[in-house]
């Protein structure tokens, strides 16, 4: 099962490297980092993606970090949570017209056409991504380039006074 | 008042400031700024023979006070060689500080004379660690540094600079503050948790006080005497906690793990409820962590967090400072035992006298046979004064110092827990000299182990620091041997050394040492006397010793804790 641990840090020299020297030494295993900065200047933002059953040790273990600052997980559906890929496709003349339609069906728009292929940007939660995938597959991926996964926490209390005044009114 | 200084001045001034009295080290090329800076300081240079020695020394030195050891290395192969200190300090929760040169900064990357990825190697075993490149950085650094090595959980910390920044001028004028936002190491424990505490320790029938190294860093054997002393509890001490509590306390029960006394492991095997205190559940402690306590609940109580739950599940957890939540407890307890009776725990303690009665710690010293290890250990716990500071280095001599030295304070018993490191003994046990010059030190080695580190008696003998080291001479690798003849079908590869080569007391002779050799049982108190007689120098007292001795009791490594081997017959 895959967690989403959102991890704010002192935007230091080197504070990747304590991370992943960290999830490498206590054996942890990523499925994707993203790093960025945040509205805060002098902290940065990392996602991590990771594998497995039990998150607190890795919670924990992230604490223990001089330079951590906050380390939260997100609950599934509690967080916004986005990835962005480029693909490129196999398309040919007869088929590029439908492959297009195909994508368009994503939102994908085309960013690159070459002479027998098609390279799209394709963004969105991570469900949509594999199901562009599994639908290219069939016309031959050629490249893939994705990102790692970032996110962002749901609104809680907007959220909960929306679903009020929907009740109420 | 602002001054212009130099990066090394700015150093040394920082060191100073942080009550720095001593540093042990090794000079080099990228570091000369800083020892030159030295010369003009109050703080007393130990000139180690090697940079292990100067990273364990420093350790020592913490161990035997509290207080931050300090070792100075230079670029490359000086900082590489100040790995294993680190490593081990950090297994072992010690504040050490160690400043190490780096490469001037216009070079770093370009593979330069004597330059390493310091930094980047002593990550994964330092708490923290830090690289400065400008001259204004370190005060700031170095302030950082001995606050992370002595708050929360201690440990060592690493500062690299380079040669520009020691060598820079700027316009000083005091410490620079630093910022952590994200370092806030929990001191007081939270006040329900102490309570439910309490209200599960007055429902056993059948508690253990399990308590480790945790005690002696943060001083808390005071408040743990008074809490088991209050509550009822025995107390079990594991390798890293030996002193917490006095060893002659009849709430004592020993040490539990691999090696411990049948009692200790026995009666958390069969205990409802584990009072754990600064120990982290390890592996020489639990066996097979499946199978360990199986029947107890556990209070575990910890100043960092991760090592609550990492390996078992604590029924009530609390985060904080062993003497301030011992203390907490005591305030609890009292208050809580106004209102109801104090359970009965005579059963519980009648079973644990019995255990003590039929399975006691013993050796046996045949007089006209082979010298045994524990008998020497005895001999010696029985003739060095009161206050005596005992360290060990790694193997059987380790497991059988902390089965038979009786430990009556905390801090006087070093050694290399976690990490296990052979050659430890005599460069901690000069820098616990130094740091303690009232106190008798007495290191118990073994041969391996004193082959690995003896140039460090150079320094002991040059810088006048009157260490005692006895080195039990088995000529083999003796917890090697004695697994390979467990578990190995007695095929002793690679574990042989050599009891004649090299001769002990004539190599300590020549470190500038005096020296003493017994070769048989009644040998063993004279060579005490005269070696606890010398005062003026360093002294090693060689004692063959019998190669075929195995330390027991023994569990086996992952096995479970339900079977305590009391010697080779049971295996």
């Amino acid at each position: 099962m895959q967690h989403v641990i959102s991890v704010i840090v002192e935007d230091k020299p080197g504070v990747l490297a304590r991370v992943s020297s960290m999830f490498a030494r206590r054996d942890f295993n990523i499925h994707s980092l993203a790093v960025g900065p945040t509205e805060d200047a002098g902290r940065s933002r990392m996602t991590v993606v990771v594998d497995g059953i039990d998150t607190e040790q890795i919670i924990k273990q992230l604490y223990k970090l001089v330079h951590t600052i906050k380390v939260s997980e997100y609950a599934p559906g509690s967080a916004i949570e986005r990835e962005v890929m480029l693909v490129r496709v196999n398309a040919d003349a007869p088929r590029r017209a439908e492959i297009l339609e195909a994508a368009s069906a994503f939102g994908s728009t085309p960013v690159d056409v070459g002479a027998s292929t098609i390279t799209f940007e394709v963004t969105g939660e991570p469900g949509k991504l594999a199901d562009f995938l599994e639908l290219m597959k069939t016309y031959g991926i050629v490249n893939l380039v994705k990102s790692g996964r970032i996110a962002m926490g749901k609104d809680q209390k907007s959220a909960a006074r929306k679903q009020k005044n929907g009740q109420g009114g | 008042m602002t001054e212009r200084k130099h990066g090394a001045d700015i150093l040394i001034a920082s060191l100073t400031l942080e009550g720095v009295d001593v540093v042990f080290g090794v000079p080099g090329g990228a570091i000369l700024k800083a020892y030159d800076s030295l010369v003009d300081s109050n703080i007393r240079h130990i000139l180690a023979r090697h940079e292990q020695g100067a990273g364990h020394m420093a350790s020592g030195y913490a161990h035997a006070t509290g207080r931050v050891g300090v070792a100075f290395a230079t670029s490359g192969p000086g900082a590489t060689n100040l790995i294993t200190p680190l490593a081990d300090a950090y297994m072992d929760s010690i504040p050490v500080v160690a400043i190490t040169a780096q490469v001037g900064s216009t070079s770093i990357g370009l593979d330069a004379f004597q330059e390493a990825h310091t930094w980047g190697i002593s990550m994964p075993v330092t708490k923290h660690n830090s690289i400065v490149t400008r001259t204004e950085e370190i005060s700031s650094t170095i302030h950082e540094a001995f606050h992370i090595a002595s708050t929360g959980r201690p440990g060592p910390v690493l500062v690299d600079i380079t040669k520009d920044a020691l060598a820079g001028e700027v316009d000083w004028n005091g410490p620079d503050e630093f910022s952590l936002p994200g370092y806030k190491p929990s001191v007081k424990g939270h006040a329900r948790q102490v309570a439910a505490a309490i209200d599960m320790i007055l429902d056993s029938e059948r508690p253990v006080l399990y308590v480790g190294g945790g005690i002696i860093r943060s001083e808390a054997s005071a408040e743990l005497r008074q809490f088991a002393e209050q509550q009822n509890i025995p107390v079990v001490t594991t390798l890293m906690g030996r002193g917490a509590i006095p060893d002659s306390h009849p709430l004592t029960l020993g040490m539990p793990g691999m090696h411990g006394c049948y009692t200790a492991i026995t009666s958390m095997q069969k205990s409802d409820l584990l009072v754990a205190v600064g120990v982290r559940f390890d592996d020489r402690v639990t066996g097979d962590p499946d199978t360990f306590a199986p029947l107890a609940k556990v209070i575990h109580v910890d100043v960092d967090p991760a090592e609550i739950g990492k390996v078992r599940n604590a029924d009530v957890p609390i985060v904080g400072d062993a003497k301030a939540v011992l203390a907490q407890l005591v305030a609890r307890g009292s208050r809580v035992l106004g209102e109801r009776p104090a359970p009965s725990r005579d059963e519980w303690m009648d079973q644990i006298r019995e255990w003590q009665e039929n399975f006691p710690l013993a050796y046996d010293q045949d007089p006209d046979g082979p010298i045994q290890q524990q008998y020497v250990i005895d001999q010696l716990n029985r003739a060095a004064p009161e206050g005596s500071i005992v360290v060990a280095g790694v193997g059987q001599h380790q497991m059988w110092a902390s089965q038979f030295w009786s430990f009556e304070e905390p801090k006087s018993w070093i050694n290399s827990g976690g990490l296990g490191t052979m050659g430890y003994a005599v460069p901690a046990a000069v820098g616990a000299q130094v740091a303690r010059p009232d106190a008798t030190v007495i290191a118990i080695d073994g041969d391996g182990c004193f082959q690995m580190t003896f140039q460090e008696l150079i320094t002991a003998a040059v810088e006048q620091i009157p260490v005692k080291v006895a080195v039990m001479n088995n000529g083999n690798l003796g917890m090697v041997r004695q697994w390979q003849r467990l578990f190995y079908n007695e095929r002793y590869s690679g574990s042989v050394l050599s009891f004649d080569v090299p001769n002990i007391p004539m190599l300590a002779e020549a470190m500038g040492c005096a020296a003493f050799r017994a070769s048989t049982p009644d040998e063993v108190i004279p060579t005490i006397d005269k070696a606890l007689a010398v005062t003026d120098r360093p002294v090693v007292m060689e004692f063959v010793c019998d190669p075929d001795a195995m330390v027991f009791p023994m569990v086996r490594a992952g096995g479970s804790n339900d079977v305590v081997y009391m010697g080779p017959e049971d295996l």
